[in-house]
């Protein structure tokens, strides 16, 4: 039996493979990566009968156009994403998000881009035939670890689908809308005392806005800069996501998933674990407010998050 | 020993070994590393993602769907440390080529330090330093310490891109960038050595916290021609 794959007709801006990302690798300097929006991903993965470990495509803004070889899938995307299958017949049919779509041999996905979003996601029934590397399939294009060497997808590359046999017309959907409201919630840091008093209450008041310098790394952003009364640099030490540094300029930067292991920005603020996807999906120029809450209120915050997902896996299930 | 124990956000324990940089309390540091990665290895505690040492820190991440901040703190707590695994050290020698378009701070450098690029690196490459840990990118090495007279503050605004190879140095730390990759050390040159090699799974960092490494100067010629 010929092998299933996708042809990449266009690679999109940065379209790479995820999943849960890399455990226990901190050490050597070896980041998490991941998919950004991971509830998401687990979506994607869920419309198509997949374990939510799964690997998925993630991509960023403008999205592939990826051509069906060999073979017959079961495909879902997530996210606020515009998009359109080219069937056969030469019929164009506007995508929906959150559905279980079979796709035939010789048709297209055609991704067009993502809305008020950065990321979404598109899962193959049966998942990718890839590589592993440390136990995960994810690309991190800093550092270039994972399958296709660690490189963003593209144009003319192969994705390798695994052979199934269960490709059927599925009516597997959600109805699911991105939340939209701009608060982040955040955890004060280890080094909140590092910034002058007025400086802390204009962190809380005071609205950022994203800049350019985004990616799956960081998120640079820009507002009321932030006055450092004790010392600019402390001594190196682990980050993880969601921390938000202050290097010596003032402007407060979001570490995210392919963010470096350790580094020496003193630490004003931590987003909470249930905010964390959405602090990925922000745009540029978007403006956001920090709120501070509680480590109780954001452990419980998290388990909501984590409710509300369990809920939706099980409509689909 | 811990000095103190606080969350960092929601989902990892920040370990405080005090504020001090030295061999002492880093390899304290490492001790509590390598206790706790044995007991995330053999299943002995729940939740554990991610352990960050550093000079004086231990940061510990976990899933926040399987355990708490309150949860590894108490395990903290109890655990009592008898004897330490030995870390085999090696002793590395790093080539590096300090021409001006590598050496992307030496005006900075020789403003702040006021000395002049000759004296700087005369200064740089006679000393052996020791890698108190690795990280921020892949297999990037944290190494001490400088000579007094070359210490500098990082740059105010990091770089967007720092190259692939760069030597960096602040305060009493040197480094080497494993990959082109955002960062504010002062870069005093470049290495065609490679460092980090993912296709070698078990072991793809060549440089370890508790190794020693020296520095040697390399022309361009050299440094163009590197072959490992």
């Amino acid at each position: 039996m010929s092998e299933t794959f996708f042809e990449i007709l266009r690679p999109g801006i940065n379209t790479t493979i995820q999943d849960y990302g890399r455990k226990y690798l901190y050490h050597i300097g070896i980041t998490v990566s991941g998919a950004m929006d991971l509830r998401n991903h687990k979506f994607a993965n869920a419309l198509v009968s997949n374990n939510t470990q799964e690997a998925t495509i993630e991509f960023a803004y403008q999205g592939p156009l990826l051509k069906l070889k060999n073979g017959k899938i079961n495909f879902a995307i997530t996210g606020d994403v515009f998009f359109k299958i080219l069937r056969k017949n030469s019929k164009v049919e506007e995508g929906k998000c959150y559905k279980n779509y079979v796709l035939e041999e010789e048709e297209q996905i055609d991704i067009i881009s993502t809305k008020n979003s950065a990321y979404g996601y598109l899962a193959i029934g049966g998942g990718l035939k890839l590589k592993s590397f440390w136990d995960s399939y994810s690309i991190n294009t800093k550092a270039n670890i994972g399958p296709n060497n660690g490189k963003k997808l593209s144009i003319n590359e192969k994705i390798q689908i695994k052979n199934t046999n269960k490709v059927q017309a599925s009516d597997r959907k959600i109805d699911y809308k991105n939340e939209s409201n701009n608060y982040i919630r955040v955890i004060k840091g280890t080094n909140f005392d590092y910034f002058s008093a007025e400086s802390q209450s204009k962190f809380f008041k005071e609205e950022y806005s994203i800049t350019n310098l985004t990616d799956r790394m960081g998120m640079r952003l820009k507002g009321s800069t932030l006055e450092n009364i004790k010392s600019t640099n402390i001594k190196s030490e682990g980050l993880i996501k969601g921390v938000i540094q202050v290097p010596a300029d003032g402007n407060p930067i979001i570490l995210l998933n392919d963010h470096g292991t350790i580094g020496g920005y003193p630490k004003i603020a931590v987003v909470i674990s249930a905010d964390l996807d959405k602090v990925s999906q922000l745009t540029p120029n978007t403006k956001i407010k920090f709120k501070e809450v509680s480590l109780e209120d954001a452990e419980n915050l998290f388990k909501s998050y984590l409710s509300e997902t369990n809920k939706y896996l099980n409509e689909i299930n | 020993m811990i000095k103190n124990i606080s969350n960092l956000g929601d989902a990892s324990v920040y370990c405080d070994f005090g504020s001090e940089v030295n061999e002492n309390i880093n390899s304290e540091v490492i001790k509590y590393f390598n206790y706790l990665s044995k007991l995330v290895k053999n299943k002995k505690i729940e939740g554990i993602t991610n352990l960050s040492p550093s000079y004086n820190k231990l940061i510990i991440s976990f899933d926040l769907s399987l355990t708490t901040f309150s949860n590894i703190k108490n395990s903290l707590e109890k655990i009592q440390i008898e004897n330490e695994i030995k870390h085999q050290s090696k002793n590395i020698k790093i080539p590096v080529c300090c021409e001006d378009k590598y050496a992307l701070d030496f005006d900075r450098l020789t403003k702040k330090l006021k000395l002049n690029k000759k004296e700087i690196l005369n200064l740089y490459f006679s000393n052996e330093y020791f890698c108190y840990m690795t990280g921020f990118i892949a297999g990037m090495p944290f190494l001490g310490d400088l000579e007094k007279n070359i210490r500098c503050d990082r740059l105010e605004t990091p770089r967007v891109k720092v190259p692939e190879g760069s030597v960096g140095i602040t305060e009493q730390f040197a480094n080497i960038y494993t990959f082109e990759s955002p960062g504010g050390w002062n870069i005093i040159g470049q290495t065609p050595k490679k460092i980090f090699n993912q296709n070698e799974i078990e072991n793809p960092a060549l440089i370890k916290p508790g190794d020693r490494v020296t520095f040697y100067e390399i022309t361009e010629k050299e440094f163009l021609n590197w072959n490992e």
